[in-house]
């Protein structure tokens, strides 16, 4: 029956049902990831970021609120130019952590 | 014992005890007023102190043993002061009346009262602490709020601060560096635990403070959420759920919380209100004491005589206080210096 309305499902994100696996095992490789203090000099700087959304700020955000699709777009625009490394007040080597978060994608493929 | 070497100096926290203690070896006699049956003020009940988690004795003790063969009236206050042309004569609780030519006001602050921000269940429910809850808890292990366990544990900053509804429209400066620490102590304590802190901003203006902040984030795996938690409930396993929004990524968040942390800012003490007013210091718009000015005179009241040291000024770290507090004494000792 058409009400004329219809519910949209909560975009509240639950923080305790999160799966943030991917990112603990990030860390675990790369702790510099956790010091992140969303500046967004990254994205500023950022090539792709105006034509793609990409925004390492974002993709590290993504990861820790399980938004996994949101990550897999992002990671897919990145160029490895590694501005994003450069300009980083808190020295997080940005452009490594694209690699590593591809690389432990690759191993989770097909769970997502 | 001449009137014109007796200081009186108004309460006995760090900032009244270290004025004393630097009036004494300046060659005065000071006498120290504190309303409490006790020294040390605030930090006597704290248990660590960042930003090298220094114990509060290490403080307290030098300070407490440099303070002999200074007099201390405890359980005293000031009833009335006077002034003639060249003393005070102030009236204490207690009887005593005490001459001299000048005062250190060191009467510090209030800790925001909790409960008035109702939507956080402070006093309503049973694992909503605050700040110096927690500290008393690492002090004496004892609180039947504090879980044996906790899985998850939250720490809301701004409490009473930053909020002009609540009457407090200042930054509280301490809170901040205060939660990363006891967020620290707890992730220490409870190595399981997830640990959230909800800010509004993080004002980490110290030396070492940002080093801390990275330490919480690297090292402890701390979870910051840039938000302000809205509302706090009850469930009915009697856990809290935790609403906030998660202003980087523009959702809400909601998480379930073991225990919860109010980190209760520093409001003025009304205590100066009735001070102020005998003495003849204004009051600042925020309710505490107006400095002389705040860049060149922040220890030096609108009257001859009268200093002020710490807390009764604005929000302060310790060692800040202390500075204030050696200020004030010099400050006293060159008012009088021509007077002699």
């Amino acid at each position: 029956m058409d009400f004329g309305f219809n519910l949209s499902p909560s975009s509240a994100v639950e923080l305790d049902k999160v799966d943030t696996s991917l990112f603990r095992e990030l860390c675990r490789i790369e702790p510099g990831a956790r010091t992140c203090i969303g500046c967004g000099s990254c994205s500023a700087t950022c090539t792709a970021s105006e034509h793609s959304g990409m925004s390492v700020r974002k993709l590290l955000l993504s990861l820790q609120r399980g938004k996994m699709r949101d990550v897999e777009k992002m990671l897919t625009c990145c160029m490895l130019c590694g501005k994003c490394t450069m300009v980083c007040p808190r020295g997080i080597n940005t452009r490594r952590i694209i690699l590593t978060v591809c690389r432990l994608y690759e191993n989770v493929e097909g769970r997502i | 014992m001449e009137n014109k070497d007796q200081i009186l100096v108004i309460g006995g926290g760090v900032a009244g005890m270290e004025a004393a203690r630097q009036l004494k070896s300046l060659g005065f006699k000071p006498i120290l007023v504190e309303k409490g049956p006790a020294l040390g003020g605030h930090v006597a009940s704290w248990n660590r102190l960042f930003p090298d988690m220094t114990p509060v004795r290490k403080v307290l003790d030098p300070l407490t043993s440099s303070l002999e063969g200074v007099e201390v009236l405890l359980d005293t206050t000031v009833e009335s002061v006077s002034r003639s042309q060249r003393e005070y004569t102030v009236v204490l609780t207690r009887g005593r009346v005490i001459k001299c030519p000048a005062i250190i006001i060191a009467t510090g602050f209030k800790l925001f009262e909790a409960r008035k921000k109702e939507e956080y269940g402070y006093g309503i429910y049973d694992r909503v602490i605050t700040n110096k809850d927690l500290e008393n808890w690492f002090n004496t292990g004892e609180d039947g709020r504090v879980p044996d366990r906790p899985s998850a544990v939250g720490f809301v900053h701004c409490v009473g601060s930053r909020d002009i509804k609540a009457g407090n429209q200042q930054c509280s400066k301490v809170c901040c560096i205060t939660a990363i620490k006891q967020a620290i102590e707890v992730k220490e304590r409870f190595p399981q635990a997830e640990v959230y802190c909800f800010y509004m901003d993080l004002r980490l203006f110290g030396k070492k403070y940002e080093d801390f902040y990275i330490n919480a984030q690297r090292d402890c795996g701390i979870h910051f959420i840039r938000g302000r938690v809205s509302e706090v409930a009850e469930l009915i396993d009697g856990r809290v759920q935790v609403k906030a929004e998660d202003t980087l990524s523009g959702r809400p968040v909601k998480v379930k919380l073991d225990l919860l942390v109010l980190m209760s800012g520093i409001v003025c003490n009304p205590a100066n209100n009735h001070l102020a007013s005998e003495l003849s210091v204004p009051l600042d718009e925020d309710g505490f004491l107006r400095s002389r000015d705040n860049i060149f005179s922040v220890t030096e009241s609108d009257r001859p005589g009268v200093f002020f040291a710490g807390t009764c000024t604005g929000p302060k770290t310790i060692p800040e206080t202390l500075s204030e507090a050696r200020g004030a004494a010099l400050g006293v000792y060159n008012y009088l210096k021509g007077k002699k």
